[in-house]
């Protein structure tokens, strides 16, 4: 055990040591600063830790350590400082405060195609782009043919680039990026681009890069976070807001920052959601909890005119992406539970929705509902992301269910 | 990729100038791992701007010419006059603008190089003296071309070749160093303000006059003072002296211009490093 710890600590490739960086406001002073750290380093002096007029964190002490084979995601909202941490790792930038250590060859897929020239053709630009990338002459003339069979660009590899789609300028871009060997390697969102076909051979080639190689991901897509990375950093305003090797944990934290607003449509008056409740006694900051295998109940009344009692209620049950991931309905009428006419002629009906055994996994969910006159028919009534509950349970994942399994 | 399997990077907030040694190991490296790249992006340059023009090469001909012709014509009807040159007036201006714009294209290429890759400085960790190697292969590529239109130039005026005429090189070379060198001293200050593309194309008018180019060395007076103090004149007429086979009084003056020149090369090239992430830090998006 002890022997095991001893070689794994050895390979950490990279060691961020409460790092922080600073940044203007303003473009003016920010120009001004320039010119003087410029000059106070060519006279020895260090960066000066302590912030002038307009200046703030933009990564606020930041500390994390990554080995070989692991993948760090870091997550957080624009501006949150991911994109100013990475130019540090990538040493385009210096830190004001810590240090960061690397160990092995570094390789950034934060821009394809960097020193493409649109006049020129893909053959020549594969050359400019594998020497902005660090490849030799040999290197590139060994790995052309892969690089080519990798972008499918077929006949355009002596077409100007500028004649490219967008799709295969990312393309011949990834593939010259892909015959990269580093020891860490750095991407920000390139994958984001693409048809799906690509996507999944980009996946597939930081897959085998994986192995061998500690990675640092900075995506908006939570489901790409969860399937490579091992770590999530969340980050806010340039500060570490949760940093483990619970993916799902960090990801349901970040999804928390997003507050639900609710949008009704409805025709005036004419069905209303009167009330509605939880059946359930946990509540956590305000959200109502079931467990994983819980049976959920859900208490609604409505006030509806008479000619709506047969109405048909669908809910649905969505993501913190807004991604529906199931849906009931309910074709009994809302008239099938407990109904009575009210003096102004409107009716009162309460109905409770019982799904049992939910087998949601944990995380927060949202409701929608919409009310049509029959089924399939146009909603009539809407109410969008209406509210919210969690589930909660043991084993925090990423996909939204884990059925219920019997293994012989 | 770069053959550094054993590659340990450390980026903290001191200055690099307090550890000499790694300061100029990394650039010594710089140089080294920026080869293929510095020529990768000479000849992207070249081509894309050849591709894009139907004269192309000529391009590198008509500036001189048409600067000379003008003046060739200017005093041919005795609008100014100069004292007698060594030579007939025509190439002696000739060749003292082909080399003043050897001068010239040594302080404005660096800085189009450095401006034409400010997207990949701020994307793209590469070996930044690439974009050095990338100045100087461009630069001399336009001087060979130019050595061209002085070789039409010697044939048209029925010049005479001597040994001496090779000099031609050496002078080219400290003129190409010492602009060079300037460029990359002012190119931190180039890319962060807008200011200092105009202040080199005022001064640069202004040095044009205060240079014997179209006029022989003065020997007195205030103008004689300046061209003393004045590095560019001292490396253009020791050169065009050289070329044309006019003798040449003192070559210390050359000299002591060449050695400052590598001083400043050095100098540039450090400075260059030094304010790179600074620069980046500032312009990037």
């Amino acid at each position: 055990m002890r022997e095991e710890l001893t070689v794994k600590s050895q390979d950490v490739l990279v060691k961020v040591d409460r790092v922080s960086k600073k940044f203007c406001r303003s473009l003016k002073l920010s120009l001004w600063y320039g010119v003087q750290d410029v000059i106070s380093e060519l006279f020895g002096i260090s960066r000066s830790k302590s912030l002038r007029k307009k200046e703030f964190w933009a990564v606020d002490n930041i500390s994390f350590e990554l080995r070989r084979g692991e993948c760090l995601g870091l997550i957080g909202h624009n501006g949150a400082g991911k994109s100013t941490l990475l130019k540090m790792l990538n040493g385009l930038i210096k830190p004001d405060d810590g240090q960061i250590e690397i160990f092995g060859k570094v390789s950034a897929l934060i821009e394809l195609g960097a020193g493409f020239n649109p006049v020129l053709t893909g053959r020549e630009n594969i050359y400019n782009n594998a020497a902005v990338l660090g490849f030799s002459k040999s290197e590139v003339e060994e790995k052309f043919q892969d690089i080519v069979d990798f972008a499918e660009i077929g006949d355009f590899l002596d077409t100007p680039v500028r004649n490219y789609s967008s799709g295969m300028k990312v393309r011949l871009g990834f593939a010259v990026a892909s015959q990269m060997e580093p020891d860490v390697l750095i991407i920000d969102e390139v994958l984001a681009v693409g048809d799906m076909g690509f996507k999944l051979k980009c996946f597939n080639v930081i897959d085998k890069l994986l192995e061998n190689t500690a990675v640092i991901f900075v995506s908006h897509a939570m489901p790409q976070i969860s399937r490579l990375c091992s770590t999530a950093l969340l980050m806010e305003a340039g500060k570490k807001k949760s940093l483990s090797v619970n993916v799902s944990k960090v990801i349901e934290q970040f999804y928390g920052k997003f507050d639900i607003k609710p949008i009704i449509l409805d025709k005036a008056g004419e069905i209303l959601l009167d009330k509605f409740e939880f059946k359930t006694d946990v509540v956590e900051e305000g959200i109502p909890c079931f467990s994983h295998l819980d049976n959920f109940v859900l208490d609604l009344e409505f006030i509806a005119e008479e000619k709506y009692n047969s109405a048909v209620t669908t809910i649905s049950v969505l993501d913190k992406e807004q991604r529906p991931i199931g849906i009931c309905f309910d074709r009994s009428g809302l008239d099938s539970g407990v109904s009575q006419r009210r003096k102004d002629g409107l009716w009162h009906h309460k109905k409770k929705l019982t799904i049992p055994r939910i087998n949601l996994s944990a995380g927060i969910y949202i409701l929608s509902m919409t009310i049509s006159e029959s089924f399939r028919s146009k909603p009539i009534f809407k109410l969008q992301s209406f509210t919210k509950f969690q589930v909660t349970s043991e084993n925090v994942i990423w996909p939204p269910i884990e059925f219920e399994s019997d293994w012989n | 990729m770069r053959n550094n399997k054993s590659k340990y990077q450390l980026y903290s907030s001191e200055s690099d100038i307090l550890s000499p040694k790694k300061l100029v190991q990394g650039i010594y490296s710089g140089f080294l791992d920026g080869r293929f790249l510095g020529w990768r992006l000479f000849v992207r340059n070249l081509s894309a701007q050849y591709r894009q023009s139907v004269l192309g090469y000529v391009w590198a001909f008509v500036p001189p010419l048409i600067n000379s012709l003008v003046w060739i014509f200017l005093r041919g009807q005795n609008v100014f006059s100069v004292d007698e040159t060594p030579i007939p007036y025509a190439p002696f201006v000739l060749i003292g603008v082909i080399l003043w714009q050897v001068f010239l294209d040594s302080i404005n290429v660096p800085l189009s190089v450095i401006g034409s890759a400010k997207s990949m400085l701020i994307k793209v960790n590469f070996p930044k003296e690439s974009l050095i190697l990338s100045s100087i292969y461009q630069v001399l590529f336009n001087f060979l071309v130019k050595i061209i239109l002085l070789v039409f130039v010697f044939l048209w005026f029925d010049l005479s070749f001597t040994i001496n005429t090779l000099l031609l090189f050496v002078g080219g070379f400290v003129t190409i160093l010492f602009g060079v060198s300037i460029s990359f001293l002012i190119a931190p200050m180039a890319v962060l303000y807008g200011d200092m593309q105009r202040t080199i194309l005022v001064v640069t008018q202004f040095l044009f006059f205060l240079t014997p180019i179209i006029y022989p060395k003065p020997r007195a007076g205030i103008a004689g003072i300046i061209t003393q103090f004045n590095p560019v004149a001292h490396v253009i007429t020791t050169t065009r002296n050289w070329v044309t086979g006019i003798s040449v009084e003192s070559i210390w003056p050359f000299c002591i211009v060449f050695f400052i020149s590598i001083i400043l090369f050095l100098i540039g090239t450090i400075l260059f490093k030094i304010a790179l992430p600074h620069l980046v830090e500032r312009i990037g998006s």
